[in-house]
């Protein structure tokens, strides 16, 4: 696949060692790159000390971005959801992209709220979207969609014209009203 | 018995009173949640001109409105507020719902999107357009002018007729159809089925 560097290259060397996270964090973690992001795929029972790790010992100090990734019907994927977590080093300007893998019912996920507070609006709109639950969010409630809503309607087994929510109102008529 | 009328003075019935009075100053609520209220506020401004046809008062009070013009899609979080405002007017008052989106959803048929605010409120008067040319509104605002001339009374008895949504029935044949459209992929036992709805007979 043929990529352009938009951006100039990185003055700063890359301070993450692929090597150091097998070393502390065993041989189940997979890295991959495209263009010049580097991706590390995490078991989902890891990703916290992953995050953690980053963060305090190699300077991750900003979580840009938290999403999620329905892979229903996705030809060769194994798994259901991925969840992405985009970071960036702000001294360095080194950005990572961390990723881990989850399947129904253990929609689960430790919350980085403590870590990034910036987590915290984002986790709501996985879990509102996705329905995947962040333990440890301090105020985990649906942030797009109304509180009455039941569904999760990013998850590629939600119609796209819903399941009635949408006509789910009174009638108001004019002689009533 | 012949009495002569005073200079400037004038017979006339009570309803063609009132809806002349009416109909020369509808004071609009805009209800302007998308690119439509952009042409909403083009009509008002100075080369369109709104107040040409006493209308020219947008209040964002519902309190001080008796024109209601839904100007964008509506979403399923801002109904109840449409239909709060709605019924916070006072009487007599009329709805013009602007735009492909207000009417009908428009290109936005998804599980969010209002199909229509005809099937929750009542609506007098549809703009079409995406978004409609302010000529168009201004058009639709001296229908509706016509309109309450033509049919507005007194005590605003015409109203009491419409017992029956302007729209179509929010749950249509139409609707039903669409809801099957999700069918259950074999083999993936992560997937829920949505719940069936009884076909209308
Ligand atoms: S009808 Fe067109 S212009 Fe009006 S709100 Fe819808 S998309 Fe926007």
């Amino acid at each position: 696949m043929t990529c352009l560097a938009l951006s100039p290259p990185l003055s700063a060397p890359i301070m993450l060692e692929f090597k150091t996270l097998h070393d502390r964090f065993g041989y189940d973690i997979a890295e991959s790159s495209f263009c010049d992001n580097r991706r590390i795929v995490v078991p989902s029972g890891k990703v916290y000390f992953v995050l953690e790790f980053l963060w305090k010992e190699l300077g991750f100090d900003m979580l840009l971005e938290l999403t999620a990734v329905d892979y229903l019907e996705f030809p060769e994927a194994t798994d259901r959801f991925g969840v992405v977590y985009g970071l960036v080093n702000t001294e360095t300007g080194e950005r990572l992209i961390i990723k881990t893998h989850l399947n129904s019912p253990e929609l689960r996920l430790p919350s980085v709220v403590p870590l990034w507070r910036s987590a915290d609006w984002m986790e709501r709109e996985v879990f509102d979207m996705y329905g995947i639950e962040f333990a440890g969010h301090p105020d985990l409630r649906r942030i797009l969609m109304p509180d009455e809503f039941t569904a999760f309607p990013l998850r590629k087994d939600y119609p796209l014209r819903g399941r009635g929510e949408r006509h789910n109102f009174p009638v108001i008529t004019r002689a009533e009203s | 018995m012949a009495v002569g009328l005073p200079e400037n003075v004038f017979l006339t019935r009570l309803d063609a009173a009132a809806n002349w009075a009416r109909s020369n100053s509808l004071w609009p609520m805009p209800f302007a949640t998308a690119c439509c209220g952009i042409e909403l506020m083009a009509t008002a401004a100075s080369r369109h001109d709104m107040a040409r046809f006493g209308a020219e008062v947008m209040r964002f009070s519902p309190r001080q409105c008796d024109l209601l013009i839904v100007a964008g899609r509506v979403v399923m979080k801002m109904l109840p507020v449409l239909q709060r405002i709605w019924l916070q007017m006072p009487e007599p008052k009329w709805c013009i719902s602007m735009g492909a989106c207000a009417c009908t959803g428009g290109v936005f048929d998804t599980y969010a999107v209002v199909q229509g605010v005809d099937r929750f409120i009542p609506v007098d008067m549809y703009v079409p357009g995406c978004p409609p040319r302010p000529e168009q509104l201004l058009a639709a605002i001296i229908e509706m002018q016509q309109k309450i001339m033509r049919t507005g009374t007194f005590r605003g008895s015409e109203f009491s007729g419409r017992t029956s949504p302007t729209g179509p029935p929010p749950f249509d044949r139409d609707e039903v159809r669409r809801l099957q459209e999700a069918t259950p992929v074999a083999g993936l036992e992560i997937y829920t089925p949505p719940p069936r709805v009884a076909q209308p007979s």
